[in-house]
């Protein structure tokens, strides 16, 4: 699975970006939801660096804006887990 | 493999846990390592022991990019296309056409990111986190966009100047667009370069022609540009009409953009009044009767640096530092004041600087919510034994 989500970046991208394939998110429940839909357009980096401060109000904010504005293509009925396991390990519960 | 403290001058103790957990040195092709902190897009910070010299080395000079579709171009058929619907004549150019039929000009100026510093914001925000090292100072030479405008002709409606790169988005991402204003345009400091430091441009840095906008943040220093669209209409793409927005009224702006603003925002323009201590640095010891040397830049928008004030005593009592060679007014500036330690216990150490219309650094954030313009002056504490 992850072999072939690397093939296409690569099919994708122009350049190739090298030290990316190091990152590795957390584990938990969602962790391969977010990595199938967050790492098309940008490394997934981009999470661990906006961690840790956001609650799960920002992170549902962060994700809409991805969707709304970037035309990320995530279905819409994967955000509430997609925010769900940002709040919960790259976030903050208030 | 946490990047060393002292490549990032005291950000450290500011800059969100991720980011400290996750960034890591790292070299893309033709560059030095530099403090990563997203792959892809690029986004590359300088290690502020660069900035001990006056001119930023093209290998470590900052990477940033929004979008990652950033093709090679090649110089040979690169071309700028010139049109939009208030130009009289379209044009299209190439790089001989550049260098041999306009007059060539230089140019020191800084490159600072809007962003620079965002990873201080207090409370956080979201987008990358810089440190301290979104920026960089060099010598950019290239022709002046004034002359190839007059050249293609400009209508009397001309209202925004729109600057594309060859660099897009991945999907449908918004493409990086960017407008300034008709009059910023035609400022005679505003240039397209296709050298910095004597060199060619870095790919990472805009090769082979970016845009140099001086005294205004990076977002406008179009890379890689390729079209240059004079327009009668204000530009509403996305990177103009919604990001790089300032809530109106909060910070001094002389230079605004007034076919941008609305009622409660304004494109960010100037870059603020700033400075930046490279010594001491924060938790330093030093021997009692020892020679401390306090220094680092200033700059602004380009009005110029007037003095920088250096307090030893956490802000009670203020001296002026002794400014270094003036390389221009879109330069940085260096700067040093020295004092003898003559008794032991803690120092507090700061550094404040104004430019010569009076602007100055602020004791307290002015907090926005993109996270730009932190112009904080900073505290660095130091032990005398
Ligand atoms: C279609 C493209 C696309 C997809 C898919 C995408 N993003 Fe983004 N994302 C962007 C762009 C463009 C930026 C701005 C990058 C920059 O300025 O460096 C961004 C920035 C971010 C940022 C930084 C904060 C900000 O607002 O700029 C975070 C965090 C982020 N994305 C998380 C995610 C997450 C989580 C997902 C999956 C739900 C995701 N992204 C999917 C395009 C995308």
């Amino acid at each position: 699975m992850r072999k072939l989500i690397w093939l296409g970046l690569m099919a994708i991208s122009v350049v190739c970006f090298s030290g990316e394939e190091s990152i590795r998110l957390k584990d938990g429940p969602g962790k391969e939801l977010v990595m199938n839909s967050c790492a098309t357009c940008h490394s997934l980096d981009y999470i661990q660096m906006n961690s840790v401060f956001m609650n799960k109000k920002q992170w549902e904010a962060t994700v809409n804006k991805m969707v709304k504005t970037f035309k990320a293509p995530v279905d819409e009925k994967d955000i509430p887990a997609i925010v769900e396991y940002l709040t919960n390990f790259y976030g903050v519960r208030q | 493999s946490a990047v060393d403290p002292r490549l990032l001058g005291g950000a450290e103790k500011e800059l969100p846990s991720g980011v400290l957990e996750e960034q890591v040195l790292e070299a893309l092709p033709g560059k030095k390592p530099l403090i990563k902190k997203t792959y892809r897009a690029p986004n590359y910070e300088t290690p502020v022991t660069y900035f001990e010299e006056i001119f930023t080395p093209n290998e470590a000079f900052f990477v940033r990019y929004h979008l990652s579709n950033i093709p090679m171009v090649d110089e040979k058929t690169w071309r700028l296309r010139i049109g939009g619907d208030a130009v009289e004549r379209p044009l299209e150019l190439s790089l001989d056409d550049l260098k041999k039929n306009f007059e060539q000009v230089e140019i020191v100026a800084l490159c600072q990111c809007s962003g620079n510093r965002r990873g201080l914001m207090k409370p956080h925000v979201p987008g990358v986190q810089w440190g301290y090292g979104a920026m960089g100072n060099a010598k950019w030479k290239g022709v002046r966009l004034k002359d190839i405008l007059n050249k293609a002709g400009i209508k009397a409606n001309a209202l925004e100047v729109v600057l594309n790169g060859a660099d897009g988005p991945v999907l449908n991402e918004p493409d990086f667009v960017k407008s300034i204003p008709i009059w910023k345009a035609l400022d005679e400091n505003v240039i397209l370069a296709y050298e910095m430091n004597d060199q060619p441009l870095p790919h990472w840095n805009g090769f082979p022609v970016r845009v140099v906008v001086p005294g205004w943040t990076a977002t406008y220093w179009i890379k890689h540009i390729v079209s240059i669209d004079v327009v009668s209409q204000p530009y509403k793409g996305f990177w103009m009409a919604t990001a790089y927005r300032l809530p109106l009224g909060k910070f001094p702006m002389v230079e605004r953009f007034t076919s941008q603003e609305t009622a409660v925002n304004t494109p960010i323009t100037e870059i603020v009044v700033n400075s930046l201590m490279l010594h001491p640095r924060d938790k330093q010891i030093f021997r009692r009767g020892q020679v401390i040397e306090v220094k680092g830049l200033a700059w602004d928008a380009g009005y110029g640096i007037k003095m920088v004030e250096v307090s030893i005593d956490g802000g009670k009592t203020w001296r002026e530092a002794e400014l270094g060679k003036d390389y221009g007014r879109f330069s940085w500036r260096q700067w040093k004041y020295t004092f003898k330690a003559d008794k032991k216990g803690k120092y507090v150490i700061m550094a404040k600087a104004t430019n010569r219309i009076g602007q100055t650094q602020t004791f307290e954030l002015i907090w926005n919510p993109a996270g730009y313009h932190h112009n904080v002056v900073q505290r660095v504490e130091i032990n005398v034994v």
